[in-house]
């Protein structure tokens, strides 16, 4: 059982290396989800893309894996024949940002007419927060080709940027999943892209070395709560697109933050109590989720080392 | 010739009339029969009372982690009953969705009295979306005839009240459902399968009455902060500390550990098992 979660653990440090951007994924399709207007949901290997489209262009947030990026181009040319024009990062793990450096080229931003090519070269704009651009410019393991870094970083609580006849906020969500993490609010739609500080699939992955925690992670699901407003009770309205699974409303990301309160404040009582990492994981803290979520005890040591 | 064209459109004819009388009309206002179990229906179950449920493990301690005062948030106040347990408080209307040419019947809606809930059980074949799309309070639901009974299937539904004292039915579960109209008699069985929190097969069943002259109304249901709390207050109790559990067992004299549910409980046999157990009148001194 222990090789198992060795080699589990192997593959999902695999998966959240921005290293592993390269892969075999000819068995893997792209599937399109309308989500509301033009605002769409792409599902294959890696984080779920986000897709805004219209008149000036497309807009995507995040790219998933680099041997991703044809199929992906080839999904984005179904939904419009307009060029690319941004790519919004929510974070730097290689399933979300691997795609970066094809998809940037194959884009073309906005900019000064014919002066582009020569002032600012013919890709996509990137947008992300600035720990995003430090992790992967940075980092000798992290270390992406220039024409997918970031070319317009941010280090307030937000950036905002008007769209296709769309105001777009961009939101920091400090120390969640990483120190980087960022929601896209696209408020004429009413979708929020958020990233691994929401999923449906798994418990989060709280990437502890690079500044995520549990509080954090219940911060920022309190920050997508608040701006959903539902059409009754927790159904419909604002809609939430995860970082990976399915798309979610209101009464998903409550049932998210009730599972993320009731296993923090189990671990809190018994760290209280003076009791060690491995006697928290053996009292089964979170065996109310697990059916659900599926092995814990990665999510507990973070939440453990975090509290 | 004639008589032989005749014959073939009066079988013809009857074939079709057969084929749409296997089909039950469902449509109206169906008025609730709580003469079965009133108390469990609008009341509701007591907390602490989790006997005859299948709840596994997990289930029992996410049912014992719940504090009602989550009721209290705005963001729960108006959060409604799932499609397989809506049904079961109040009074239902049923109406068709049909083709206004062919009359080929497209759809079946329901509504439920509380909540307002609006439910669409697709009969025209259609598939259901894929694992990645929204889930919903009602699900996404899909209907056939089986002879005069509609069985409804239903996939897509977002985590919910198994009852409303905290038990929870998954996301993951998939739900069966058959009407069964016996003149003006209405019975709704709901059998929900549930992998995350549940041993086995949970089956409910509720009946109904036609009525000739009530007229739908509205739930409106407006949010409002009743108690001011620190943002991201989620209500719970932690692990043995919820101090509710023991009343339901005391009030009636139960044996706890017969209040605990499982599958076990469900069953006939497991009568004689609790009357060996301890009642909690027995155990105080």
């Amino acid at each position: 059982m222990k090789q198992i979660f060795t080699s589990l653990g192997l593959i999902l440090c695999l998966l959240c290396s921005p290293a592993f951007s390269q892969g075999d994924f000819a068995d893997v399709e792209v599937r399109i989800l309308p989500v509301r207007d033009n605002i769409f949901m792409l599902v294959g290997a890696g984080g779920n893309i986000t897709v805004q489209t219209g008149d000036q262009g497309i807009l995507i947030v995040d790219t998933q894996f680099a041997g991703m990026s044809d199929k992906i181009l080839a999904a984005l040319a179904e939904l419009s024949d307009a060029p690319l024009r941004y790519i919004i990062n929510t974070h730097f793990h290689g399933d979300h940002v691997g795609g970066n450096v094809p998809l940037a080229r194959a884009g073309s931003r906005i900019s000064g007419g014919n002066m582009r090519r020569d002032v600012t070269g013919d890709t996509a704009s990137v947008i992300a927060h600035e720990s995003v651009l430090l992790r992967i410019t940075t980092s000798n393991e992290n270390l992406m080709d220039p024409d997918g870094w970031p070319t317009s970083s941010y280090f307030a609580g937000k950036k905002d940027i008007y769209f296709n006849g769309e105001g777009i906020r961009i939101m920091h969500q400090p120390r969640a999943h990483t120190d980087g993490d960022s929601i896209v609010y696209f408020r004429r739609s009413d979708v929020i892209a958020v990233g691994d500080v929401y999923r449906t699939d798994a418990y989060p992955f709280i990437d502890t070395s690079a500044g995520g925690s549990i509080q954090g992670l219940l911060d920022a699901a309190q920050s997508i709560i608040d701006e959903i407003i539902p059409v009754y009770g927790q159904d419909g309205g604002t809609l939430v697109i995860p970082g990976h699974g399915r798309l979610s409303n209101l009464g998903d990301v409550l049932n998210w933050r009730e599972m993320l309160t009731l296993i923090r404040d189990r671990v809190q009582a018994m760290k209280d109590q003076g009791m060690t990492l491995q006697e928290v994981i053996a009292a089964r803290p979170s065996r109310d989720f697990d059916p659900r979520y599926g092995d814990s005890e990665r999510f507990l040591t973070a939440v453990y080392e975090t509290l | 010739m004639y008589k032989l064209a005749s014959c073939i459109v009066f079988l013809c004819s009857a074939l079709t009339s057969a084929s749409a009388m296997a089909q039950a009309n469902l449509s109206g206002i169906w008025l609730a029969n709580y003469t079965e179990d009133l108390a469990d229906r609008r009341p509701g179950p007591a907390l602490g009372d989790y006997g005859g449920l299948p709840l596994n493990e997990a289930n029992l301690l996410r049912a014992r982690s719940w504090n009602a005062s989550l009721l209290g948030l705005p963001e729960y106040q108006c959060r409604v009953h799932p499609s397989d347990y809506a049904n079961s408080h109040n009074n239902i209307r049923i109406w068709e969705e049909r083709n206004p040419d062919t009359l080929e019947l497209i759809a079946i809606h329901t509504q439920h009295f509380t909540w307002q809930t609006h439910r669409v059980i697709w009969m025209d074949g259609r598939d259901h979306p894929p694992p990645y799309a929204e889930h919903t309070s009602m699900g996404f639901s899909t209907g056939e005839w089986v002879g005069h009974q509609l069985k409804i299937k239903t996939t897509h539904l977002k985590e919910g009240w198994l009852r409303r004292n905290g038990v929870a039915r998954s996301d993951q579960a998939t739900v069966t459902e058959y009407f069964i109209r016996h003149g003006d008699s209405l019975n709704w069985t709901v059998i929900v399968n549930d992998p995350v929190y549940l041993e086995e097969p949970f089956i409910r069943n509720r009946d109904y009455f036609y009525s000739t002259d009530t007229q739908p109304v509205t739930y409106p249901c407006e949010s409002v902060v009743e108690i001011v709390h620190e943002p991201g207050y989620v209500p719970h109790y932690l692990m043995g500390n919820n101090p509710d559990l023991f009343e339901f067992a005391d009030t009636y004299d139960i044996p706890y550990e017969a209040t605990l549910g499982g599958a076990h409980t469900m069953y006939p046999e497991y009568r004689a098992i609790a009357r060996e157990l301890p009642r909690p009148s027995e155990m105080q001194d």
